[in-house]
C-alpha cells in the first residue's frame, strides 16, 4: 500500500497521444496530438493547463480519466492516479476511476446535462452508482454543495430540469456534481469560457472556494491566462501538443522564461490611443427603439449614439443586452419601431429592402463565426470577388487584380484565391471575411464579436489588422463585443449597454475613468486581471460592500 | 403545453377538411356522375334527371359537399354504386379485419424491432450489429410478395404449418386463435416494418449517444447499458415514435399486396375493388377514412413527442 499522503494525486510521465487521420484519397496515417508531456499534481493543489485551441490541453485533461475523445489514443507514457497506473486498468476498474477518483467539469453545462432528467438525479448519480453514499446522504451532500457554491434556493434547485436554470447556475451545479462523490481530482475543462464576465466571476469564486474547502486537487484547463492565474498553484503552458513552460503561477505571470509565454502575458495592452472628435458624423442613431415580433418587449430602448468617419465606437454588454439587435436595426434587418438612423447626414430607410445599392454598399458587416458566414463551396477568390462584381461590375482580369490587392491588404498574400474556407485556419477565415467587407469600399463596418471565437494571439493580430485598415481606408467601425480588453485595445468611443439601454457613453478615456455607474463598475471589476490575488481582492471587496449595506 | 396540443388538434382537423374538399372535387372532375353510372349508357334524359334530383346531384357543388360531409360525420356514407348496399356495412367488416391484422402486427413487431435496434446501438460495430444491419437492409429491399412467398415456402410447404389462404369468419376468436389465424400475413408485415424500425431506432439512439451529456455519463463511470436505457432512450423517443406512427399508418392503409397474396378481406383490397368498378362513392368514403386514420395516428405521435420533451412538460 502506497502512502496516501505523499503520493501525488496525478502523475503523468512522457505522455504521448495519437489519433488516426483519414485524408481523402490517401492512406490513413497516425498524427501525434500530444508528445512528451510530464507533470504531477499534489493533493489539494491546482495545476493550470493553458494554451490555444489545438494545443492538446483538453486531450491531456481527459487522459487523467483514461478517456480519448473521438478515436484519440494514448500510445505512450504513464499516468498514475493515486499511484495506480490507470492505463493498465480493466473496463470495470476504469468505471470506478471515472466519477469516483477523478471527475470532470466541462465547458458547456447546457449540453453536458441530460435535458430530460432532474438536476438532483444527475448530480448524485455517480455517488450512488459507485456506492459512496446512500441516497439520502448523497442528497444532503449535494444540497450542502449547492449552498457552498452560492446557488439560489439550494434545497429545491435540484428538482429543476437543466433548461430551468441559467448558464452560470448550471455551471455551478456541474461543479457540485463533480465534487459530490468526494473525488481526489477534478478536471475543469474551460468551465467559465462560455459565460459573461460578471457571471464568470461568480463561478470562479465558487470554484475557488469549493476547491479550498474540500481540499480536492484539480486540473484547470483554459485559454485565458488571467483566469488561470487566479485559481492555480502551478501553470503549464502548452502549444501544438508540446510543453512550452511549466512552473509556479507567480513565476509564469511575473517572469515568463519563454517568448510564447511572454506574448500571452503581454496580450492585453492598449493597441490604439483615442482619436479626437472631428465633427463629421458618419452614423447618427437617434432615440431608436426596436422589438422582435414574437416578444412584446422592447429589446432596444431609446438608443442614441453617434459615430464619426474613420473612428471606432465600441458597444459593450453581456449576452442579452441588445447589442447585436442594435446591429440588426442599423443594417435594416430589424426596422426600429421608433427613432431615426442617419448615415452621412442622410436619413436611412428603416427596412433593408428600401435602401439603395449605394446605401447597402456603404455599410458592411463582419460576423463572429467566420466559418458559417462563408459558403463552404466557394473559393476565397469567389467569396471576395462577389461584392466586386455585384457593386462595381468588375469582371475578368480587373476583378482578379483587385482580389490580389485585397488579399495583400489582409496580409494573406498569393495562392489563397483557389483555396476553400475549410482549408483555412480560424484567423485566416476571419481575414477573408474582412476582405469581403472591405471589397465593397464601405464607410462603416459593423463588427459583431469578430474576435470572440479566436485564440488570444490570433485575435490580437485581427485587431491590429483592423486598426491598420482603418488608418489606410478611413473606414469607421461599430465594434460589438462583450470583451472589455478588446474595447480598451481599439475603441475611440464606448457605449455600455445593459438590458436594452445605454448606461454609459462617451470617449474611451472618459468611460473608463471613475466615477463609474454601478453596472459599468461591476463590468470593469469583473474582467480578470493578469496578476496574483486579483480574485481574492474582488471577493473581499464584494464582502465589504455586502457588510456595508 | 395544452395550447400546443390544442394547436396540433386544430391543424389535424384542418388537414382532414382540406383532404375532404380535394376528394370531393376529385370525384367531380371525373366524367360522368352517380346517376349516369347507375343507369348506364342507354338511360333516357328524363330518367337521369329524376335520379339526379333524388340523389341531390342537381344542387350546387357546395351544397352537395356539405350534405356529404355532414352525412359522413354522422356515419352515413351512402350506398355503394355497384351493389346498392350501404357502404358503412361494407366497410365495417373489412375495417375489423384490417385493424386485427395491423394491431397484432404492431403489438408484436414494434416492441421487438425497437428493442433489436436499441441493442444494436448498444454495441455498434459488433457482429450482432452487422448481422442485424445486413438483415434489415436485405428485408427493406425485398418486395412484400417475395417475403410472403419465402414464408409460405418455409412454413406451409416445408414445415406443413398453417395455410396460404387466410379467409373465413373470425367471430368469437380469442387473441391466440387470431394470431394463429393471421400468422402468415402478420409475420410478413412484421418483417416489412421491422427493417425500417430497427434501423431508425438504432440511428436515433446512436445520434443521442454522440451528445456531450452522454460523454459526461461515461466520465461519471456509468455502465454503457445504464447510459443507453436511462440517459439516451428518453431523448430518442421523439424520433422513434414518429417512425412507429408512419409504420402504423402504412399498416392501416397500404397493405394491398399482402391482403391480396393471402386473400383476406381488408380495406386495401376494398379500395382496389372500388376503383376497378368505378364506385367513386366507396372510394370517397375510404379516402376519408384513410385520411382520418393517418391524421389521428400522426396526432398521437406528435403529442407523444411533445410529452417526451422536458421543455414542454416543465416550462420555465
Amino acid at each position: 500500500m502506497l502512502d496516501q499522503t505523499t503520493t501525488p494525486v496525478l502523475s503523468v510521465k512522457n505522455l504521448k497521444i495519437q489519433a488516426t487521420s483519414y485524408p481523402p484519397g490517401e492512406k490513413p496515417k497516425d498524427i501525434t496530438i500530444v508528445e512528451d508531456v510530464s507533470f504531477t499534481v499534489q493533493r489539494g493543489k491546482v495545476l493550470g493547463l493553458i494554451g490555444e485551441s489545438g494545443a492538446g490541453k483538453s486531450t491531456i485533461g481527459l487522459t487523467s480519466m483514461a478517456f480519448g475523445r473521438g478515436g484519440v489514443r494514448i500510445t505512450g507514457g504513464e499516468i498514475l492516479v493515486n499511484g495506480r497506473d490507470i492505463l493498465k486498468d480493466s473496463q470495470s476498474q476504469l468505471r470506478s476511476l471515472r466519477g469516483q477518483d477523478v471527475t470532470y467539469v466541462s465547458q458547456s453545462a447546457a449540453a453536458s446535462f441530460n435535458p430530460s432528467k432532474r438536476l438532483m438525479d444527475q448530480v448524485i448519480e455517480a455517488t450512488l452508482r459507485h456506492g459512496i453514499l446512500s441516497k439520502n446522504e448523497a442528497k444532503t451532500r449535494a444540497i450542502e454543495l449547492f449552498r457552498k457554491l452560492g446557488l439560489p434556493s439550494p434545497e429545491t434547485i435540484g428538482d429543476r430540469y437543466p433548461h430551468q436554470v441559467s448558464g452560470g447556475q448550471l455551471q455551478r451545479v456541474m461543479t457540485a456534481m463533480a465534487l459530490c462523490p468526494k473525488p481526489s481530482l477534478v478536471v475543469f475543462d474551460e468551465p467559465t469560457t462560455a459565460l459573461d464576465v460578471t457571471t464568470q466571476i461568480d463561478v470562479l469564486k465558487a470554484i475557488k472556494e469549493a476547491i479550498r474547502e474540500t481540499g480536492v486537487a484539480a486540473l484547470y484547463i483554459t485559454h485565458d491566462l488571467a483566469v488561470v492565474a487566479q485559481v492555480s498553484d502551478d501553470i503549464m503552458v502548452l502549444r501544438h501538443g508540446k510543453m512550452v513552460e511549466y512552473g509556479a503561477t507567480s513565476q509564469i505571470i511575473t517572469a515568463p522564461a519563454q517568448a510564447y509565454t511572454q506574448d500571452l502575458v503581454n496580450i492585453r495592452s492598449e493597441l490604439h490611443s483615442e482619436k479626437q472628435e472631428n465633427g463629421t458624423p458618419i452614423l447618427k442613431i437617434e432615440n431608436v427603439t426596436a422589438r422582435y415580433k414574437s416578444v412584446p418587449i422592447n429589446v432596444l430602448k431609446d438608443i442614441s449614439v453617434t459615430l464619426e468617419a474613420g473612428h471606432t465606437l465600441a458597444v459593450v454588454g453581456e449576452s442579452g443586452s441588445g447589442k447585436s439587435t442594435l446591429a440588426r436595426a442599423i443594417t435594416g434587418l430589424l426596422p426600429p419601431i421608433a427613432g431615426q438612423i442617419s448615415f452621412n447626414d442622410q436619413p436611412l430607410p428603416p427596412a433593408m429592402q428600401d435602401r439603395s445599392k449605394d446605401e447597402l454598399r456603404d455599410l458592411q458587416m463582419i460576423f463572429q463565426m467566420a466559418d458559417v458566414a462563408m459558403n463552404p463551396r466557394q473559393t476565397v477568390g469567389q467569396i471576395i470577388g462577389r461584392p466586386l462584381t455585384f457593386y462595381f461590375g468588375l469582371r475578368g482580369s480587373a476583378r482578379k487584380a483587385r482580389i490580389r490587392e485585397l488579399l495583400d491588404q489582409i496580409e494573406m498574400g498569393r495562392g489563397f484565391e483557389d483555396r476553400y474556407p475549410a482549408e483555412l485556419s480560424g484567423g485566416q477565415k476571419q481575414r477573408v471575411c474582412i476582405a469581403r467587407a472591405l471589397a465593397a469600399k464601405p464607410k462603416l463596418i459593423i463588427c459583431d464579436e469578430v474576435t470572440s471565437a479566436l485564440d488570444p494571439l490570433v485575435a490580437d493580430g485581427i485587431l491590429r489588422l483592423l486598426l491598420d485598415l482603418q488608418a489606410q481606408e478611413n473606414v469607421a467601425y461599430l465594434f460589438i463585443t462583450h470583451d472589455l480588453a478588446t474595447v480598451r485595445a481599439i475603441a475611440d468611443k464606448i457605449a455600455v449597454m445593459h438590458k436594452g439601454k445605454i448606461v454609459r457613453y462617451g470617449p474611451k478615456s472618459q468611460v473608463l475613468t471613475p466615477p463609474f455607474d454601478d453596472y459599468t463598475d461591476l463590468l470593469l471589476s469583473s474582467v480578470p486581471e493578469m496578476r496574483l490575488g486579483w480574485l481574492e481582492e474582488v471577493i473581499a471587496n464584494a464582502k465589504m460592500q455586502a457588510a456595508g449595506n | 403545453m395544452l395550447s400546443l396540443i390544442a394547436k396540433r388538434l386544430g391543424i389535424g382537423l384542418i388537414t382532414v377538411l382540406a383532404v375532404s374538399i380535394i376528394i370531393f372535387l376529385g370525384t367531380k372532375i371525373l366524367p360522368g356522375d352517380a346517376a349516369e353510372l347507375r343507369l348506364g349508357q342507354s338511360a333516357s334524359a328524363e330518367n337521369l334527371a329524376v335520379l339526379r334530383e333524388r340523389l341531390g346531384l342537381d344542387k350546387p357543388y357546395w351544397q352537395q359537399y356539405l350534405s356529404w360531409l355532414v352525412n359522413f360525420v354522422q356515419g352515413d356514407m351512402g350506398n355503394s354504386l355497384s351493389g346498392d348496399t350501404p357502404i358503412s356495412g361494407l366497410i365495417a367488416d373489412r375495417y375489423q379485419n384490417t385493424l386485427i391484422v395491423s394491431g397484432l402486427t404492431a403489438l408484436i413487431g414494434v416492441p421487438i424491432s425497437v428493442a433489436l435496434g436499441v441493442m444494436a446501438a448498444m454495441f455498434p460495430g459488433s457482429t450482432y450489429d452487422r448481422v442485424l444491419t445486413f438483415t434489415s437492409v436485405t428485408l427493406v429491399a425485398a418486395p412484400e410478395f417475395f417475403t410472403a412467398t419465402l414464408l409460405v415456402l418455409f412454413f406451409v410447404l416445408f414445415l406443413g404449418m398453417g395455410s396460404t389462404i387466410v379467409s373465413g369468419s373470425t367471430d368469437g376468436m380469442g387473441l391466440f386463435e387470431l394470431i394463429q389465424h393471421f400468422a402468415l400475413p402478420i409475420t410478413t408485415l412484421c418483417f416489412v416494418i421491422a427493417s425500417q424500425l430497427i434501423r431508425m431506432s438504432r440511428a436515433a439512439v446512436l445520434n443521442v449517444m454522440a451528445s456531450p451529456y452522454i460523454e459526461m455519463a461515461i466520465l461519471k463511470g456509468i455502465p454503457r447499458r445504464r447510459i443507453i436505457l436511462r440517459h439516451a432512450l428518453l431523448n430518442a423517443i421523439g424520433p422513434i415514435v414518429n417512425v412507429i406512427a408512419l409504420n402504423l399508418a402504412y399498416l392501416i392503409t397500404g397493405v394491398i399486396v399482402v391482403e391480396i397474396y393471402f386473400s383476406y378481406q381488408g380495406l386495401a383490397t376494398l379500395i382496389v375493388q372500388g376503383v376497378q368498378t368505378r364506385d367513386f362513392v366507396l372510394v370517397q368514403s375510404l379516402g376519408m377514412i384513410f385520411c382520418a386514420t393517418y391524421v389521428v395516428i400522426m396526432l398521437i405521435a406528435d403529442i407523444a413527442a411533445i410529452l417526451a420533451n422536458p421543455r414542454q412538460r416543465h416550462p420555465k
